[in-house]
């Protein structure tokens, strides 16, 4: 990390001087500021949240390291420009941390929560404060209305979001297909006679790995979430997400088998790692590199595993690896997307928080924090010239295609006994032999009453 | 990169050390002075206590002994004030909450009597949970108590004494997280290639196929049965070695003129001898294998069948939210404590009235 702390102390000495100054100059309501930051020509686009000089806003999320000064630059000008000074924070172990906070009532003031089932038991909670009409009009201005459901709760607005990913990507090696002659392909049937081909061509077409630490087990999900997307339709899997239908309907079963034909079919995967079993212990990291040797094919993996390339590797649509669009079964149905995203939630009421909020909903947040790079976000103000590699831009665009239809990533959905809990830890049994009825029996008793 | 990058960072880490030198200093000084002090003025007035009689005033001198030792139980009360206080925020509160919120549901709204300690026993994933901790706690302590005790027994005087000591001890200053790792390394499968893990290197070696150790049960649990036995070896053969060398020496003398064997030496005199060191050690490894969770967590996190009652714990009160559940978990885990701290506790009254 080469932030140097130097500059950020001058801010802090900056502001804290600012504060004195304008204490002292006027004792009365600072109202519509002329403050002593907003008037150069590059802040004007920052006037509106212009008036809170000299305080301070913590925000908490599970971004860390390189993205996470990424973030900090983002919002930079913004705090050159408002006086507002953002202390950031990001942990490794946010979703646990954040409740521990929360309940001993030391809660930031603003949150990036990835997950709508906490964003939702904080509301219930009480605990959320509604966001201001400034930031609901300003998401409602720049994010689609399925987004701000998620954030919705009993009616009320909570947060904007602000970084999204797209989940339904399946890389794969350019060249390689290009060499052999194969096609990227459109729909499910394609996918399969494709996967035969391949095998039948000696190399394993699928790689797969679910090991993530404390978190092993998630890319299954993803990978059922999005056959249950495909197969059974939004409606279905709205059903399913909140529990109308049952965790072991026959309607989920039939996708987590139409998921196992793939990963638990031993002619398919795991290229480069070893039998079925191998999944359950590849990392997702490393899952996906045996491509570029060429010993497998296809990964099913977020847009965001663009990062996790080996230095050098060249990802773009005539490079080493790409991604494509995975197939509907029924490409009559619409093209249903998978994805997640952070909503930007608040602890605080302040002017200052709020002002933050809003800011974070603009345009002008994303576009600054997009030309930074490797980023990706649904706000539709986002320009896709400001998206950097050639990935982000193809999940910009479908992130913003009005035919697309959008689901957010299920398990994070769910409560967090079974969204973090049970349904990842029977993915992994899943995976290591158990079959799909037991599996799917023993998530649905897990489901809180 | 240069040497004014880092200089910073050096002044940072000075800043460091003297902070560090100055308070614990401090505080040893504090330690030291301060009963020095007390020490010495309880010194000077049982000096002056002991001229007093010769100024005749005899019955002045009960009433002036209450009032020391009143003023000596005040002081007392004031030096265990810190500690109780401490015990209280951080032991005794938490724990009657522990209890409360064991009561109540996910959120700790609603009242729901004992359903937390009956989903214990319904669950499937709950009862693996407890049986697998089960194993851990009859296992442990029985492993790392016999091959410390075997080890402490067979370099007993050898040569290389200490080094073979300190080579089994060596496990004990590593973190159980530290460990963890290390044996996933151990365990570590490739499913081509050269084999990076040590157990399928020598298993390849000597003709079979590389296994995903950690993959299947029981056999995963028993493998990182090992791990804690590693580490906990080392403690029982310390503690085991030292009450060996406390055995009176004519003892050992009496019985080798009786003529035993070293099978009975063992049984027979050693044994009984060093009964107390052994319970002490049981009973401590006994209660840290109940409560074992990192190495859990750092190898398999619970996956494959392998999870444990303090790892189902955490996840259930931090990571699910449901703290009921947890809460019950941590109530029950202490219950099952109970039992070897009660054991403790008239193993070491029975000692003293001997």
């Amino acid at each position: 990390m080469a932030v140097s702390t130097r500059p950020r102390q001058a801010l802090v000495l900056a502001t804290t001087l600012a504060l004195a100054l304008s204490a002292a100059a006027c004792s009365g309501d600072s109202g519509d500021g002329d403050s002593t930051a907003g008037s150069s020509p590059e802040c004007a686009a920052f006037d509106k949240y212009s008036g809170s000089d000299g305080t301070t806003v913590s925000i908490y999320s599970s971004i860390r390291d390189a993205e996470a000064d990424l973030l900090e630059e983002s919002w930079k000008s913004f705090e050159d420009c408002t006086g507002i000074t953002i202390e950031y924070e990001g942990s490794g172990e946010f979703e646990a941390q954040l409740p521990v906070k929360v309940d001993g009532g030391n809660a930031p003031d603003i949150a990036f929560v990835p997950q709508p089932g906490l964003l939702k038991r904080f509301a219930d909670a009480g605990k959320l404060k509604e966001a201001s009409a400034d930031t609901k009009a300003m998401a409602e201005a720049n994010y689609p209305k399925e987004w701000l459901d998620y954030a919705t709760v009993g009616g009320k607005f909570y947060g904007a979001p602000f970084g999204s990913n797209v989940k339904s990507f399946v890389w794969y090696s350019p060249k390689l297909f290009a060499e052999k002659g194969w096609k990227v392909p459109t729909t499910w049937d394609e996918m399969t006679a494709l996967s035969d081909t391949i095998a039948a061509a000696g190399i394993k077409p699928w790689c797969a790995g679910i090991e993530s630490g404390d978190a092993t087990g998630w890319p299954a999900t993803d990978w059922i979430e999005d056959v249950m997307l495909r197969d059974a339709g939004a409606d279905v899997y709205d059903q399913w997400v909140n529990h109308t239908i049952p965790f072991n309907d026959p309607k989920v079963a039939s996708a987590v088998d139409r998921v196992g034909k793939i990963l638990k079919d031993p002619k398919y995967v795991n290229g480069g790692f070893g039998d079925v079993k191998s999944i359950a212990t590849t990392s997702f990291q490393e899952g996906g590199t045996p491509i570029l040797e060429n010993k497998c094919t296809m990964y099913r993996m977020a847009s965001f595993y663009a990062n996790q390339w080996p230095e050098g590797t060249k990802v773009a649509e005539d490079g080493d690896v790409f991604a494509f669009y995975l197939p509907a079964v029924d490409p009559a149905k619409g093209k249903p997307v998978l994805g997640g995203g952070e909503f930007t939630v608040a602890f605080a009421d302040r002017p200052e928080v709020q002002k933050v909020q809003t800011y974070l909903a603009s345009g002008e947040a994303a576009n600054t924090r997009a030309k930074l790079g490797n980023w990706v976000s649904a706000n539709n103000k986002l320009e896709i010239a400001n998206v950097g590699n050639p990935i982000d831009k193809l999940a910009v665009e479908i992130l913003q295609d009005k035919s697309a239809v959008f689901r957010f990533d299920g398990s994070d959905l769910m409560p967090a006994a079974v969204g973090a809990g049970t349904f990842w830890k029977g993915m992994v049994d899943w995976i290591n032999g158990k079959s799909t009825t037991e599996v799917l029996n023993q998530i649905e008793n897990s489901w809180p009453k | 990169m240069e040497f004014q990058d880092f200089a910073p960072k050096l002044t940072m880490l000075l800043y460091g050390v003297i902070a560090f030198v100055v308070v614990v200093g401090g505080l040893l000084l504090l330690l030291d002075v301060v009963p020095n002090f007390f020490a010495r003025r309880r010194e000077a007035a049982l000096i002056a206590a002991a001229e007093a009689p010769a100024d005749g005033a005899a019955p002045g001198a009960p009433p002036r002994r209450g009032l020391r030792r009143k003023r000596e139980g005040l002081l007392g009360l004031a030096f265990m004030i810190p500690a109780l206080l401490l015990l209280l925020i951080g032991l005794v509160i938490p724990a009657i909450r522990t209890i409360i919120l064991s009561l109540f549901n996910g959120n700790g709204e609603k009242f729901v009597g004992l359903r937390n300690y009956g989903w214990i026993f319904q669950e499937n994933d709950i009862i693996r949970v407890l049986i697998n901790t089960l194993a851990w706690v009859i296992l442990v302590p029985l492993l790392a108590t016999s091959v410390g005790l075997l080890y402490a027994v067979m370099i007993d005087r050898a040569r290389f004494e200490s080094v073979a000591k300190s080579l089994i001890f060596l496990p004990m200053a590593i973190s159980f997280v530290g460990a963890g790792i290390i044996w996933k390394f151990v365990y570590a499968y490739r499913g081509e290639g050269d084999q990076i893990g040590l157990l399928n290197w020598l298993w390849v070696t000597v003709g079979g196929t590389p296994q995903q150790w950690l993959l299947d049960p029981p056999l995963n649990t028993l493998l990182l049965i090992v791990v804690m036995v590693w580490i906990q070896a080392g403690f029982s053969m310390v503690i085991l070695s030292a009450a060996i060398k406390a055995i009176p020496a004519d003892i050992v003398e009496a019985a080798r003129l009786d003529g035993v064997t070293p099978w009975q030496m063992f049984w027979r005199v050693t044994l009984p001898s060093i009964r107390p060191s052994l319970i002490v050690v049981v009973v401590t490894i006994t209660i840290a294998t109940l409560k074992v969770f990192d190495i859990v967590r750092t190898m398999t996190n619970g996956n494959y069948d392998t999870n444990v009652v303090a790892l189902e714990m955490y996840n259930q009160a931090f990571r699910y939210q449901e703290n009921g559940q947890g809460s019950a978990l941590a109530v029950f885990l202490f219950i099952l404590v109970i039992p070897i701290v009660i054991f403790q506790i008239r193993n070491l009254r029975r000692q003293r009235e001997v």
